[in-house]
């Protein structure tokens, strides 16, 4: 399975993505931000980071970036594009998902393990996964997920909310939402739900020596279900 | 603008040092000229103060590739890898600005540790504050926690570890020290040397502007009731700019265009081409109509003295201009060639087709100013008689309650959950441990690091404190299972032209330089900071040391939490019953006077590798030093983080059991082992006269104390956990 990996100025888990999605059998290439084309690839990944240091608004930047239009074409067209933290904030950006991310409720970087509860399984990225909670790893200051009353009501209708930020158990209540995401949204699709963006990092979770390895279920099962 | 002595006074120098610089020159120096010698001449640059002293550190060993002298220390790890390393401080700017100072202070090491070829892999940091209830004290850490990690967390660089203390000395000066590591090819290391007669010097990165002109002198005098006055010293940083500058600067390094390379750091341009020409004992012409500025109509003497943030100067093969360029563009960065290499042994700068300033580079190098400063030795203070009936009305839970919710010891989560500690995906050992560990990457190996300092046992007994400093640094690193390789230091002191505050820094320099060579544990990099005071107000001798070792494979990394019941909990190293200076002793009995506990070099050495010897047979269940707050704070840190309890037995020990419990006797762990390993472990600690002692065994719920006194876990988290979270909202 081939995936791409985009590097913008600024990117910063660009490095630690390709090391994951490696280590799970993709055979993954980098591309720069510059490019015209993508490779051909069954997957897509827009890395966390600092693109063009945050600067104007997180993902802005990026979202205008060369490559782009070549991303966006291949989602519209069915394929399959992850954007993790950053990632999903230039995603928000293009449009491909809907609503925005505003800065952390409590106005501070956030860097710690937390637990998060998936809400739809019929699509790529979760399709057979065995468990219904992982524990995910979340570093970002820009990770309060906002939308409209009618977007939201949108999202709702079209199962788009991919996954909760949630406690242990799998309670989805205020007081594990680290960032003041509304109804705790860690991560949404599009319509389609061959794009997904989410705030917390599964490759930082793909060994036991690291936070944990919920990482390692996420990208083992997304490689078998794309296979 | 006629250069006069008051002009020169202005710029920070004394009159004889001015007349020292007509003399050299033979001539009274230009405006330009004059600012290049304040910049170069000033102590945060020259060393004039410390020189004498520094040059007795220990800074040579097996695994020492290069010392003091270089932008940082490097050191060996084997397999062809190395790892740079440095400390510095940035404590002047963090006053005044604590964001901008704080985080250019991060930028600044960085470059340090990339300008050598590595890729920088782990951050650390030691913070020091004022009294919680002083009215900055709360916006100084907040200011610099977020800048801190507004520029490490760009930079996708884990902060592994660091140190938060809280002293009313710091009131008019906080402290702020940070540190990196970098990893490189021992094949791939660069210098600053300069070599080869007409080589292009290349100017790299940001634009140059008006910030920061004056930054290294400003860092090199007391604060005064115009401090504000001083805002437009402080850089200003920008973290996306030194990402695209590292790639770009290790995309460069990857090929063989460059000879030599510098980062701009204090004192900009003046000191990189400087340092640059002098080391490699040639001359530079640079044209400074050709720096790339930011603002208009800027002098050269402006140019000459900007501190603005991420740029480098290069000297490059001929014929590499192209191809450098080609790499600066594709990052989005400034590329210029603005002068070459020449044989005339000075600095020359030329501006609008004339020449502004030419300086012989040995006048303002080999021939700057250094001094023996008078100093004033420490004497030993007396040891307070504590009466047992005193120490026995005391409650043990109230006691530790009152030591565990300390600005001091408490949990630090608030601040480093702001900092990414988990980008590149190495950190197998997160902050609030003895040492921050990240494996080097793709490989078995890793690298453990911490920073300590003990300002009140160095303000007690500065020669002492200086042992016990290095020392900790020493038993964090062992209490990971890391094999301790070197230091680097960061000495933080109030004015060195007073002789009490000279002699702390002259004694606590002797005491590192003893520790660190009977340890084997050499100085590689390092800083000063003099000056840490407002008017008269000095802070308490602070020096930071930052220790670097290895853990060969990284599967044998120990943590502190306890791991599993039934297991035994031995005390290695022996209880004095050592209350002088201890935390108990200030904040309990409000003694704030007495000798800091002695460090005894042979036991820290033979204890340490005794327990390194455990780790590597597999003994070692999880392990902790003893240090701030004694025995019982160490063993409440290892069942909160373990979230499980401990039977203490009753001490054979004959000192007074609060006097067991809270004394700060050097050269002590706390180790964990299973039961069926005891024998052998005890063996091994007995053959090599190794004091230990069964301290209780491992349960489910509750910190058991004596028949009297149980303490929940829940109630040990409740009071390390919250005092600052709650303090800071």
């Amino acid at each position: 399975m081939k995936s791409s990996v985009i590097t913008f100025p600024g990117s910063n888990c660009d490095r630690d993505m390709d090391v994951a999605l490696k280590k799970f059998g993709f055979h993954n290439k980098m591309v720069w931000h510059d490019e015209n084309e993508l490779p051909k690839s069954d997957l897509v990944v827009l890395p966390g980071g600092f693109s063009y240091g945050d600067y104007l608004r997180c993902g802005s930047m990026a979202s205008k970036s060369r490559i782009m239009q070549s991303v966006i074409n291949f989602a519209k067209s069915g394929g399959l594009v992850m954007g993790i933290c950053n990632g999903f904030q230039i995603l928000v950006e293009t449009g491909l998902v809907p609503g925005v991310l505003l800065r952390n409720k409590y106005l501070e970087f956030i860097c710690k393990n937390v637990f998060v509860k998936l809400d739809n399984k019929e699509n790529a990225y979760f399709k057979n996964l065995n468990k219904d909670i992982l524990e995910f790893h979340i570093a970002h200051n820009e990770g309060n997920y906002f939308c409209t009353k009618d977007q939201l009501k949108e999202i709702e209708d079209n199962n788009q909310i991919a996954i909760y930020y949630c406690n242990k158990e799998g309670k989805i209540e205020d007081q594990y939402n680290p960032n003041g995401s509304i109804k705790n949204i860690a991560g949404i699709f599009n319509k389609e739900k061959n794009v997904l963006g989410m705030m917390p990092h599964p490759e930082r979770m793909i060994d036991q020596s690291l936070s944990g390895e919920d990482g390692s279920i996420f990208f083992k099962n997304l490689m078998n279900n794309i296979k | 603008m006629e250069v006069n002595e008051q002009i020169a006074i202005d710029h920070g120098l004394k009159s004889d040092e001015f007349k020292k610089i007509c003399q050299l020159l033979k001539r009274t120096p230009n405006i330009t000229e004059l600012g290049i010698f304040s910049a170069m001449w000033n102590e945060h640059c020259s060393y004039k103060s410390s020189r004498l002293h520094l040059k007795k550190l220990p800074t040579k060993g097996k695994k020492v590739i290069q010392g003091p002298g270089e932008n940082a220390g490097v050191i060996d790890i084997e397999d062809g890898d190395a790892i740079v390393f440095k400390i510095e401080s940035h404590n002047h700017p963090s006053f005044i600005e604590p964001y901008q100072g704080a985080a250019t202070g991060v930028g600044g090491i960085m470059r340090d540790v990339f300008t050598m070829g590595a890729r920088p892999i782990a951050n650390l940091n030691s913070i020091h504050f004022g009294s919680p209830q002083h009215k900055k004290t709360k916006n100084l850490l907040r200011g610099v926690v977020h800048g801190i990690g507004g520029y490490g967390n760009c930079m996708g660089v884990p902060t592994i570890a660091g140190q938060t203390s809280f002293d009313s000395s710091y009131n008019g000066n906080i402290l702020v020290n940070a540190m990196t590591l970098g990893l490189v090819k021992k094949n791939k290391i660069f210098y600053s040397k300069a070599a080869g007669l007409n080589k292009p010097v290349i100017y790299v990165g940001s634009k140059t502007g008006r910030d920061g002109i004056h930054g290294a002198s400003m860092a090199s005098a007391s604060f005064d009731e115009k401090i504000e006055e001083k805002k437009p010293t402080v850089q200003v940083g920008d973290p996306f700019t030194e990402k695209l500058l590292l790639e770009a600067c290790l995309e460069l390094m990857a090929g063989d265009s460059i000879i030599a390379i510098q980062d701009m750091g204090a004192a900009g341009l003046t000191s990189s081409s400087i340092e640059m020409a002098s080391k490699g004992n040639l001359g530079i012409e640079i044209d400074l109509s050709k720096v790339p500025c930011r603002e208009t109509k800027m002098t050269p003497y402006e140019i000459m003295l900007s501190e603005s943030q991420e740029r480098m100067l290069i000297v490059l093969e001929n014929g590499k201009e192209e191809i450098a360029k080609k790499i600066f563009d594709k990052w989005n960065l400034d590329f210029a060639v603005i002068g070459k290499t020449t044989n005339s042994k000075s600095i020359e700068l030329i501006f609008n087709q004339e020449q502004v300033a030419k300086i012989p580079v040995n006048i303002l190098v080999e021939n700057s100013p250094m001094y023996d400063r008078k100093w004033k030795k420490s004497k030993l203070p007396k040891k307070n008689k504590f009466k047992n009936e005193v120490l026995n009305k005391l409650k043990i839970k109230d006691v530790l309650k009152k030591i565990l919710s300390n600005q001091n010891i408490c949990s630090k989560e608030w601040i480093w959950q702001q900092y990414d500690h988990t980008v590149m995906g190495d950190t197998i050992q997160k902050p609030g441990g003895d040492s921050g560990v990240v494996r080097v990457h793709g490989t078995n190996k890793a690298v453990a690091a911490s920073v300590d300092s003990s300002a009140v046992y160095c303000w007690a007994h500065p020669l002492t404190g200086g042992k016990q400093i290095v020392a900790e640094s020493w038993r964090n690193l062992i209490s990971v299972g890391a094999t301790p390789i070197a230091i680097t230091n960061c000495l933080n002191f109030g004015s060195p032209e007073k002789e009490d505050n000279m002699g702390e820094f002259v004694e606590c320099v002797q005491g590192i330089g003893e520790a660190s060579k009977y340890l084997n544990f050499p100085v590689v990099s390092g800083n000063v900071s003099f000056y840490n005071q407002t008017k008269d107000v000095g802070i308490k001798p602070t020096p930071s040391i930052g220790g670097v070792g290895l853990i060969k494979n990284y599967k044998k990394m120990i943590s502190m939490d306890l791991k599993e019941l039934d297991n035994l909990v031995l005390v290695i190293g022996k209880t004095e019953g050592h209350i002088d200076q201890s935390l108990f002793a200030r904040t309990i009995l409000d003694e704030k006077n007495g000798p800091p506990p002695e460090v005894n070099l042979f036991n820290e050495k033979n204890n340490g590798e005794s327990i390194l010897n455990l780790i590597d047979k597999g003994y070692v269940r999880s392990a902790h030093d003893i240090s701030l707050g004694g025995l019982l704070v160490a063993i409440s840190k290892m069942c909160i983080k373990g979230n499980k309890g401990i039977k203490i037995n009753k001490s054979k020990n004959l000192v007074n059991e609060i006097e067991y419990f809270f004394a700060e006797d050097q050269g002590r762990y706390l180790i964990e082992v299973n039961k069926k390993d005891l024998k052998e472990v005890t063996k091994i600690l007995n053959k090599n006269s190794v004091h230990h002692e069964e301290l209780g065994i491992i349960t489910q719920n509750d910190m058991i104390i004596n028949e009297k006194t149980k303490v929940t876990i829940d109630e040990l988290k409740s009071y390390y956990t919250n005092w600052l979270s709650k303090y800071m909202s």
